[in-house]
């Protein structure tokens, strides 16, 4: 049977056809995992109207690593779904702090774990869920809470996805694919809570049954573009290594 | 005699005293990462990190460190032998499945009755919860460290929270400047006091009845 051939490329083809409008999620936490290169190509393919999902709305302006914030100030973000809407540091200004005080972005703010949750709720067919956590804070206030074997818990919904961008490690063509260390973080709860998973990869992708199947953090079944991440100096790593390292 | 008491890394050292053998320990970013610099005594402490890091060591100089390791605060940490890396939602599933021992956290107040404000502040319409709210409402023990008065001199430790709560009555012990605190629902206990800092001191500067131990 023949498969669909999952690799791509360049990055502008693989998200060249996402619609306005879209729900997309970003994966990454502190840098591993951050899909630069795919954020890059959606800041010039130009889509409107989305709907971001990420662990913060993107780190100060820095042109080389693009992120959320950078997609903010391009006016393509209607609203973000993050557990920072404000900086990790006080000391940081973010991009997206102007365009949210203005009322011309909207935040919805969820807990880390929470937001982890809904994403693996949606990817494991499960609607809602009760948490323990923000019980008795703002983020309860008008909604729904259960009391179960005598301690309350707050309703939450599962948080689909058109689009899911990642990065990993390795890869093969069949779309499996291996983080390495903190790389994982949310991007295969992402993966699995897309409609369309798209991958940035850093090593050379290998044939289908180059991988260990015991080794796979996210399996090719919920991955459907893998695009190659090109090799140093050129590649977005390298450049946030030497950054870093100054 | 001076009465500023503590410094941030003695605040830091003092609850890291309280941690016992075996435990699994989350640390917040600031000045609760520092309780990882203290000598314990060779207690074997595990540290979880948000970002699904159970097991990392000393933070890495440059041109040492590995830029796929991170702790949740972003630093480039090492593993400890035993380590392990899990996704966000098994992460997650640790803190609210009530594994973690004790977080240690800062906090912009703290009340009387344990709860806790530490993820927005006045006037602000974003603010920061990252892990925060998880960790406070499942972790076994909640520690909470911050300076003992605001930089206009008002109390932080007082009988109900101004700003948003991150969770309510889980905080069971506090290292300030002036020494360490437990909650008691009507006010604070002194539990030790820094050296140089005086009991009438502490009373004036906290805004809730204070409490000999």
């Amino acid at each position: 049977m023949a498969q669909p051939n999952k690799v791509f490329p360049d990055f502008a083809s693989a998200v060249a056809d996402i619609p306005d409008g879209s729900v997309i999620a970003f994966g990454g936490f502190a840098g591993p995992g951050t899909p630069y290169n795919l954020t890059k190509a959606l800041l010039e393919q130009g889509a409107k109207r989305l709907t971001c999902i990420a662990n913060t709305t993107g780190g100060a302006h820095q042109p080389r690593m693009p992120d959320l914030g950078m997609l903010v100030e391009n006016g393509q973000v209607a609203k973000v779904i993050c557990s920072f809407t404000a900086a990790t540091r006080p000391t940081d200004v973010l991009p997206f702090t102007k365009y949210y005080e203005s009322g011309e972005v909207e935040a919805e703010l969820v807990p880390q774990g929470t937001l982890a949750e809904r994403l693996r709720s949606a990817g494991a067919g499960i609607p809602a869920f009760y948490t323990p956590t923000a019980v008795g804070t703002e983020l309860a206030e008008g909604r729904e809470t259960r009391v179960i074997n005598g301690r309350e818990y707050l309703l939450e919904y599962a948080l689909p996805c058109d689009v899911a961008f990642i990065r990993a490690w390795r890869a093969d063509t069949a779309g499996n694919v291996q983080f390495r260390l903190a790389q994982r973080n949310f991007c295969p709860l992402m993966g699995m809570a897309a409609t369309l998973t798209i991958v940035e990869v850093e090593e050379p992708i290998v044939a289908a049954g180059g991988l260990d199947p015991d080794q796979i953090h996210l399996a090719g079944i919920f991955v459907q573009r893998i695009v190659k991440v090109p090799p140093a100096p050129e590649g977005l790593w390298a450049i946030r290594r030497q950054e870093r390292t100054k | 005699m001076s009465e500023n008491g503590w410094s941030r890394q003695e605040m830091a050292d003092r609850l890291a005293h309280e941690f016992e053998e075996g435990w699994i320990v989350n640390l917040g970013v600031g000045i609760p990462t520092l309780c990882s610099n203290t000598d314990i005594g060779g207690k074997a402490i595990t540290y979880h990190a948000e970002n699904g890091v159970i097991g990392y060591g000393p933070v890495l100089p440059a041109g040492e460190e590995d830029l796929h390791l991170v702790n949740a605060g972003g630093q480039n940490v090492s593993l400890v032998p035993g380590a392990a890396i899990v996704h966000h939602a098994d992460s997650f599933g640790i803190i609210r499945s009530g594994r973690i021992d004790v977080t240690v956290m800062g906090a912009y107040e703290v009340s009387a009755g344990g709860d806790f404000a530490n993820w927005k502040v006045g006037g602000a319409k974003g603010g920061g919860i990252g892990g925060a709210m998880d960790l406070a409402a499942c972790a076994k023990r909640v520690y909470i460290i911050l300076e003992h008065v605001t930089r206009k001199g008002e109390p932080r430790l007082v009988r109900s929270c101004a700003l948003p709560v991150t969770a309510r009555g889980v905080v069971t012990l506090v290292a300030t400047n002036y020494g360490l605190f437990a909650p008691t629902g009507d006010g604070f206990e002194v539990r030790e006091l820094a050296p140089g800092v005086s009991f009438e001191h502490v009373a004036a500067a906290t805004g809730a009845p204070l409490k000999h131990g």
